[in-house]
């Protein structure tokens, strides 16, 4: 696995959880498939579009470029200094010449720059019938949901490329997307779409995919030290299963039977605690949750807090639902977004459990 | 004559027949006066030349090395050097910590390599690289003048520019900036690093470029020999007036913006931050208002340079001169008006990306007249394949690419695409690095034996520029077909689809990194005592002024005023009989 050597050797409480939580969610990675030069797929209806104007850019530049070169490799062999007393022409300038080199170029730039003009413009028009998704980025994951299909959402992780975003094959899909704190940028290369995600202000993006199959997304906006893991798979359905698919894997809710501290250790990944989180001892972003449960913690104020009994349990939910309010010394400020309305009671009681195993 | 000289001259290898006997050599700006006060406190532009160009080297080592270790992290997809260089320091430091926790810092580590590479190259070696080094030497001794117009601005200068990376340095040594060299908000707003030392550090800079580009263009203005008209100047002189130019309106821009955001960080005024009501796209408008201009502050220089080679080295009068000075000016104006090419996918408006995408190519214009007129220059010409030759020629073929994917870059749909992959990366690299540092190195081994009198050994400077060529070319060709699939910057693990293509650009960067420090070997090594051997006052049979006095020149110059009664580019072997058309 990509990630395995930032993690420490899990522990048997964890490796339990992991055993019960293989669920729809977790795939193979679809990148380890391809190939350093193979060509990057097409699979949304802009990417054609992308790719025929790309590569007539990539033609014309060769055919430009072979024509100077040429050139200059023959001035260089046929005017090469033989003695001292070369003569040279006088030519100084010729006007015909010069109108075409500027004439030509501009006329081809300005085909050019008609043609990506036409392709953006499409991609700026939302259509008015597309399945709306809310993204939502923070450092360093993604939120996915479906304002459609309350309650259906998912949180990308930065140790394992998981599916993130699940999308029809054939049915245009419309992005409503903002940051809780630095600016990010979506990108998933194979549809030919980016669009920065800013904290503050809405942005929007739209594509409809073409073809079924599983493709990696990327932040591409530099947004701080795990920028490089803030990545996600989207998996493009076909749309008879899209919906049915996308309710089973996207819905966090607690599985029949499922004991508190596996559906805890779901909520751990799903929501993208273990951004900032670790379970292994490591101090990332926020404090580690290995052996979280009975620790004193000392706060940036002075005060000391135990996580243990009641007191612990009310730190731990005062915590996630305003993080700021108290503050572990020496981690940064103001970097937790509040989990207010998004995880439940129950949730939050699971998650106590999880952390209780670790 | 004697056969041998007969041959090397024939190669295009420098000549002593042409040193003046007719004088006694007089004492050169070097021996004129000695000790340190009398570089500390000179007002002479040739020692302050001298001074930039080796303050540039010095940080052109440090942020290539930076570069060096951040492309060996990228060597494997998860990253396993910089978590074993994290782990050994802190080994030293007495504080051993565990693989884990070293790699849990190495995307730290990473991020302020890359920042100290991108934020050292852009504000200590490029911008002031051409203009500080070549511009201050040169550009008294091609008008014909004694000094610039104020040498002691020009002097200030040079330590405000040590202030400023005075300031730099510091901040590289308490712990590092990790912002990139865009200081992008809210990012840099909230990171826990020294981003108030870095951004005072280019504020300060900033004015030694004001200064500098007020300096050139006074001199440039009232400073020209007699007889030197507009057009009778060289093409340096007017590719260093048009970089003036922009120097001079675009960074007070650039310095308004970084004082907001020290505003914004030290007292919480909300300019820039969402968080504390501010907008983070304008911060965006802002810096590339300047930033824009200032990649033409970085890379018209080069184009001054390229000029001068090509057209002394192949003899020939440069063709389309005009048109050559008169880009530099529409460029430098264009400049201005393309700045939102860089937020194509950033949030600001469809419209305003479409007429930014059609300035672009407005600006495509005039850079390609250039090119087109450099290789029309060699036609008919007498070529010498001279090393500064090479780097000109090399530098033709480097900055067509570069220019080329300009072109994909400026088209709006591509670049939704493109934008912040390896691609715009490549890209740069062959602007700046393929067009300004390739120039600049030529330039170097053009005017070395003017500036210090002493001639480079020749052999070692082909193998040397050979070295950057192969090294240049392998380490960013890949990075096209890298960013075309998809591959974002700023990245220290990826996904191992693209581990190829990186270890065949970190084995580009290691062949680079050895040409670049064998190329300072051999330059270093050419100023030792026991090379005498004289060097002629013109050994390229350059036409300009700065030709016409000694090497090193003396302490003012020249003898008596120059009398300009022709253009820099008119060499004795230019053929007279038959005037041709244009004439």
């Amino acid at each position: 696995m990509i990630l395995s050597m930032f993690m420490g050797p899990p522990t048997e409480a964890a490796q339990e959880v992991a055993k019960n939580t293989e669920t729809v969610a977790t795939v193979e990675p679809p990148w380890e498939t391809l190939h350093s030069w193979a060509p990057l797929p097409e699979a949304s209806t802009f990417a054609p579009g992308t790719e025929t104007l790309y590569m007539f850019i990539v033609w014309l530049s060769t055919f430009f470029f072979v024509v100077v070169m040429g050139a200059m490799f023959w001035f260089m062999y046929r005017h090469r200094r033989r003695g001292d007393d070369d003569k040279t022409s006088s030519i100084t300038h010729n006007g015909k010449i010069e109108f075409l080199w500027s004439a030509i170029p501009a006329v081809l730039l300005l085909v050019v720059f008609v043609w990506g003009e036409l392709d953006f413009i499409k991609q700026s028009v939302l259509p008015p019938d597309a399945i709306d998704i809310r993204i939502t980025g923070r450092q360093w994951s993604w939120t996915v949901e479906y304002p459609d299909y309350p309650g259906v959402s998912f949180t990308s992780s930065t140790e394992t490329p998981e599916v993130v975003m699940m999308v029809p094959k054939g049915r245009p899909v419309r992005l409503t997307m903002t940051s809780t704190d630095v600016i990010h940028s979506f990108f998933v290369p194979v549809f030919r779409v980016k669009r920065d995600v800013v904290p503050g202000r809405y942005t929007n993006l739209w594509f409809e995919a073409t073809q079924v199959g599983e493709y990696n997304m990327y932040c591409t906006e530099y947004c701080g030290e795990q920028h490089s893991k803030m990545t996600g798979v989207v998996k493009v359905l076909e749309p008879e299963l899209f919906e049915a698919a996308l309710l089973e894997a996207g819905k966090l809710e607690r599985g029949d039977g499922e004991e508190d501290k596996v559906y805890g250790a779901r909520i751990y990944k799903r929501r993208g605690c273990d951004a900032c989180h670790s379970t292994d001892g490591l101090a990332k972003t926020g404090p580690t949750w290995k052996g979280l449960w009975g620790r004193t913690e000392t706060m940036k104020d002075g005060s000391t807090v135990t996580i243990d009994g009641a007191a612990g349990e009310n730190y731990i939910s005062e915590s996630i639902l305003d993080p700021n309010a108290k503050i572990v010394s020496g981690f940064g400020g103001a970097q937790m977004p509040s989990f207010r309305g998004q995880l439940s009671d129950e949730q939050i009681k699971a998650l106590i459990a999880y952390m209780k195993t670790l | 004559m004697a056969n041998d000289k007969e041959k090397s001259k024939s190669e295009g290898e420098p000549t002593e027949s042409k040193v003046d006997t007719s004088r006694p050599r007089e004492p050169s700006f070097y021996e004129a006066q000695k000790g340190w006060k009398s570089w500390a406190f000179t007002l002479d532009h040739k020692r302050l030349g001298v001074m930039y160009l080796l303050s540039t080297m010095i940080f052109f080592f440090i942020a290539g090395m930076s570069a060096i270790l951040f492309r060996t992290e990228l060597l494997t997809p998860q990253g396993d050097f910089l978590p074993w260089l994290n782990q050994q320091l802190a080994g030293m430091m007495g504080q051993p910590i565990s693989i884990e926790e070293a790699a849990a810092q190495s995307g730290t580590t990473y991020n302020k390599l890359f920042t100290v590479h991108g934020a050292v190259m852009v504000f200590l070696v490029i911008i002031p690289s051409v203009p500080g080094a070549l511009g201050n030497f040169l550009l008294p001794l091609m008008l014909g003048a004694k000094d610039v117009a104020f040498p002691r601005l020009n002097l200030a200068s040079f330590w405000i520019y040590s202030l400023g990376a005075i300031f730099f340095l510091y901040t590289l040594f308490m712990g590092g900036l990790d912002t990139g060299w865009t200081f992008y908000t809210p990012y840099s707003t909230n990171t826990g690093t020294a981003v108030i030392s870095a951004t005072a550090g280019a504020f300060i800079l900033g004015f030694s470029s004001i200064l500098t580009g007020i300096n050139f263009m006074v001199t440039i203005h009232k400073m020209r020999a007699p007889g030197m008209t507009w057009y009778r100047m060289p093409l340096f002189v007017w590719a260093i007036y048009a970089t003036a130019v922009i120097q001079v309106l675009a960074t007070p821009v650039l310095a308004i913006t970084l004082l907001l955001l020290m505003v914004e960080r030290t007292l919480g005024i909300g300019i820039f931050d969402p968080a504390m009501g501010g907008d983070p796209v304008l911060f965006q408008h802002f810096f590339w208002f300047y930033s824009h201009p200032a990649v033409y502050i970085m890379i018209l220089p080069g184009f001054g340079i390229e000029s001068e080679l090509i057209a002394v080295h192949s003899r020939k009068h440069i063709f389309g001169y005009k048109a050559i000075a008169l880009s530099s000016v529409a460029i430098a104006i264009i400049s201005f008006v393309v700045w939102g090419h860089h937020m194509f996918v950033s949030g600001q408006s469809e419209l305003a990306g479409i007429v930014f995408s059609f300035l672009t190519f407005a600006v495509a214009v005039p850079t390609a007249i250039k090119v087109f007129s450099w290789v029309a220059t060699l036609y008919k010409g007498s070529i010498a394949f001279n090393t500064p030759m090479l780097y000109g020629l090399m530098f033709l073929f480097t900055f067509t690419i570069g220019g080329l994917t300009g072109v994909f870059l400026g088209t709006l749909s591509v670049d939704v695409h493109l934008h912040d992959t390896y691609f715009v990366v490549a890209h740069f690299h062959y602007v700046m690095m393929g067009g300004t540092i390739i120039a600049f190195i030529g330039g170097i081994h053009h005017w070395w034996p003017k500036m210090f009198g002493k001639m480079y050994h020749e052999g070692s400077a082909k193998i040397g520029a050979l070295l950057v060529f192969v090294g240049f070319n392998t380490t960013f060709f890949n990075q096209f077909v890298m960013g075309g699939q998809g591959m974002p910057r700023r990245y220290y693990t990826y996904v191992p689809q693209f581990q190829e293509q990186h270890v065949l650009s970190t084995i580009g960067a290691y062949i680079l990194a050895v040409g670049l420090l064998w190329t300072a070997t051999y330059l270093l090594y050419s100023l030792r005592k026991s090379n005498d051997a004289p060097v002629a006052d013109n050994p390229w049979g350059g036409a300009s002024l700065e030709w016409q006095t000694q090497s090193p020149p003396i302490e003012h110059n020249f003898h008596d005023t120059p009398r300009v009664t022709t253009g820099p580019y008119n060499f004795p072997q230019i053929d007279r009989t038959g005037e041709v058309d244009g004439h």
